[in-house]
């Protein structure tokens, strides 16, 4: 069965020109592959390459070498070498990304910037809006809150509007880039629920989770990341 | 995938002995967002006025759905300005007429081609001052009593009033305070959205440039140097330049 | 006022046209003034006026004993087309006994020798200034407009350059944003004399600052319509029966504005009326501004009452 993501031969560097052209090698070599229904945890010391890794897999940093191949539309598409308009479709239709930071949008209320990508996937405005409702509340999030943009939310309040916006449109892939890391236990519970319910739907999860309870509960199993100057 | 609608390809201009645009290439689908960052004097400006027609390259094409615009004549070009296209100036003032009031102003695109029923063009005009939120009641006023970010506004109102599918921005930030700025990227991007519009927007703001495009390209003396989707570029910048130029915005 | 060989020469009491006296005609100069190469010249201008209806044509306008604002523009026009066995008319404002009126008929009269008429019937070219007489005119009669600013646009776009380009592309919506401007702050459209017209469905026009009442009757007009600019250095030209539309709203549609009043001297109802003040206490009557279809409407009313 073709995997749900996968990478061949995916190696990674950075060149600094502003420093003399330093180049800094990241990743070398890297083999993955996530089934349907799997959940994959990203395994390695602090600094080795893992949030670089989740970034090449979104198609937000580019490959230096190797292939990143999602399923899409019944289809292998490489994301380090497709058109820009083809990630912007994947992102849009398959592939989610939940992020440990959110990305305020100016003005936009929290209800709508989780609604976005639901509408965006052709989902109906108010099916769309209700959606994202029921969701901000599985996730503690009080209604009076949803009304407004999020810029002066707190840390933990920014991130559950980010899990929202990641699980409500219901991708085939999901990568999650320490999804629970300003969570309390109560709320790290629900995302735990969360993944296992979309992994019970087929969603293939990448991710990286530094609490080893959540890792426990959620992961099939670990993917080793190395560090570059290590492993040569 | 759908085909561009506007297409161009190896766009050279120089002014005297300064290369303003060197082999530059583009294209834009339909309901997207590109934007074109780089410093001043980068060639960006002069590329938009290339692309919409307003300026001639002295080699190169560029094509509005299979079709010449440099070749296609000043009627028909104006024709497409007015319908098809719409260009927002940096300036407020060479976008709007600050001696016709905020409805005149709106309203001149629709009878410009062919609305001949005032009721209907008033009421086409009060709609879209609420979309860009102009209070109805100074549709009657002149623009240049409104501040300068209602008048970015009334010029974008001005500018959809006729349903284009392309919309030209050069700077429409530009002269704004920035919690203005905000409020006014934000309507950029919402209505863009709704309409399905594909946007070549030029700026010097890189953040804004984040918020709105799909797809940007980076210019830096008259070339193109760096391209492709908006968030691998700002995130991964691999020029030196883009580097530079990304490592140089505070983070707020 | 009428001087008093004006009078004698045609006068009110006088039904018959005045011949042309050869003896009076004055030595020296050219038949009707200008030189035979300047009249060609203009004719070619004319002959492009009306090959491309409502279109200015820009032309070598010649300075002219008078000053600009006094109808330079309309006397060349007149010289030009002027043949011995014509007559004209001269009118301002609609009348016929104005100092304007007067000093140009006798200049023709002394530089072309031609038979010069106050009746409308009997003209075969009518100069004016500011109105169209309310007789219905004849495909043998020429209108000759004297026209200050030939340019419909001009207070809209300064620009000769944009406005050129504007008439080029047939590009009028800022006319209309000027008549939407009126509406939205009057409630209707304001403008009451040099009503913009659409000419033959392609031309935007400025009619000279002929009332707005007068617009319906360029439309169709049997007569040749031309219209002179001399300070502008413009001619443009409306052919017999040519479509003449005043710019309007699908909801506030052209109406031609005409004070709500009957003549004082003749008691039409249906001609555009001057208001007269008559005293200093607040007197005032409203009389024809057309002063010989005035007449002839006294005229007839007078063997009327005679024949009864």
């Amino acid at each position: 069965m073709i995997p749900a993501l996968r990478t061949e031969g995916l190696a990674k560097a950075f060149t600094l020109h502003l420093q003399g052209g330093t180049r800094i090698p990241v990743l070398g070599g890297v083999d993955l592959a996530v089934q349907r229904g799997e959940c994959v945890a990203l395994w390695g010391p602090s600094g080795a390459g893992k949030s670089t890794l989740m970034r090449c897999l979104y198609g937000n940093y580019g490959a230096g070498t190797g292939r990143i191949l999602l399923r899409h539309r019944g289809e292998e598409l490489d994301l380090a070498t497709a058109d820009p308009r083809a990630v912007i479709e994947a992102r849009r239709e398959t592939l989610g990304y939940v992020s440990q930071f959110l990305r305020v949008i100016p003005r936009v209320a929290t209800r709508d910037i989780v609604a976005e990508p639901m509408i965006a996937r052709g989902v109906p405005r108010e099916e769309a809006l209700a959606r994202a409702t029921a969701l901000l509340r599985r996730l503690n999030l009080p209604d009076r809150l949803h009304g407004l943009p999020p810029a002066t939310f707190s840390g933990g309040e920014q991130q559950r509007v980010n899990l929202a916006r990641g699980f409500a449109p219901g991708y085939p892939v999901l990568l999650l880039d320490e999804p629970t890391a300003s969570l309390d236990a109560a709320n790290r519970a629900i995302v735990v629920a969360l993944i296992n319910e979309a992994k019970a739907q087929g969603t293939a999860i990448v991710g990286i989770f530094h609490d080893a309870e959540v890792r426990e509960a959620v992961a099939d199993r670990l993917f080793d990341v190395l560090p570059q100057q290590d492993a040569a | 995938m759908t085909t561009p609608l506007l297409t161009a390809e190896g766009l050279t201009l120089r002014f005297g002995a300064i290369p303003a645009l060197l082999d530059v290439a583009i294209d834009v689908a339909e309901g997207e967002v590109v934007a074109i960052v780089g410093e001043s004097g980068s060639g960006k400006t002069t590329l938009l006025r290339v692309l919409s027609g307003l300026m001639s390259p002295d080699a190169g094409t560029v094509r509005w759905l299979g079709q010449d615009v440099h070749a296609m004549g000043e009627a028909a070009r104006r024709r497409l300005m007015r319908t098809e296209w719409g260009f927002v100036h940096q300036n407020p003032r060479d976008g709007l007429r600050l001696n016709v009031s905020a409805g005149g102003n709106v309203g001149e695109r629709l009878m410009a081609v062919g609305a001949r029923h005032y009721g209907n063009i008033r009421t086409e005009a009060l709609s879209w001052l609420a979309r860009v939120e102009v209070d109805a009641a100074r549709i009657d006023d002149l623009p240049r009593t409104f501040s300068g970010g209602m008048q970015q506004r009334l010029q974008i109102a001005r500018t959809l009033v006729t349903r284009p599918r392309l919309v030209f921005m050069d700077e429409p930030t530009g002269g704004l305070d920035v919690s203005v700025q905000a409020r006014l990227l934000d309507l950029i991007r919402s209505l863009s959205r709704e309409l399905g519009l594909s946007v070549l927007i030029v700026t010097h703001d890189i953040a804004a440039a984040r918020l709105l495009a799909d797809r940007i390209l980076v210019m830096r003396r008259g070339r193109v140097v760096e391209q492709g989707l908006t968030d691998r570029v700002l995130d991964d910048p691999q020029h030196p330049y883009t580097q530079l130029l990304v490592s140089s915005v505070l983070a707020a | 006022m009428s001087t008093p060989d004006d009078r004698s020469a045609e006068g009110r009491g006088h039904l018959n046209r005045s011949r042309p006296n050869e003896g009076t005609m004055m030595e020296g100069y050219n038949f009707a003034y200008l030189d035979e190469a300047t009249k060609r010249m203009i004719r070619r201008a004319i002959l492009k006026a009306v090959a491309i209806p409502g279109h200015q044509i820009p032309f070598g306008a010649r300075e002219m004993p008078l000053p600009y604002g006094w109808g330079t523009g309309g006397i060349q026009v007149t010289a030009s087309i002027l043949g011995p066995a014509d007559t004209l008319k001269v009118i301002d404002q609609g009348s016929d006994d104005t100092t304007n009126a007067i000093s140009i008929r006798r200049f023709f009269r002394r530089v072309a020798g031609v038979a010069t008429t106050e009746r409308t019937a009997e003209a075969s070219v009518i100069q004016t200034r500011h109105r169209i007489p309310e007789r219905t005119l004849r495909e043998d009669q020429i209108m000759v407009y004297q026209v200050p600013q030939p340019e419909p646009l001009f207070k809209l776009e300064p620009r000769r350059a944009e406005t050129k380009r504007l008439h080029a592309l047939a590009d009028y919506g800022l006319m209309h944003v000027r008549l939407y401007e009126d509406i939205a702050r009057l409630g209707h459209i304001a403008k009451a004399y040099d009503y913009p017209v659409m000419v033959n469905g392609r031309y935007l026009m400025s009619p000279s600052p002929i009332p707005a009442f007068d617009n319906p009757k360029m439309h169709r007009m049997a007569a040749l319509q031309l219209f002179g600019a001399g300070r502008e250095k413009r001619i443009y030209a409306i052919p017999p029966y040519t479509e003449v539309r005043s710019l309007d709203f699908e909801d506030h549609p052209f109406r031609p504005i005409r004070a709500p009043h009957a003549c004082a001297f003749c008691g039409s109802t249906d001609t555009y009326l001057d208001e007269v003040i008559t005293d200093d206490a607040g007197g005032r009557m409203f009389v024809c501004s057309d002063t010989d279809f005035c007449t002839e409407r006294q005229d007839a009313a007078a063997s009327r009452e005679a024949a009864e």
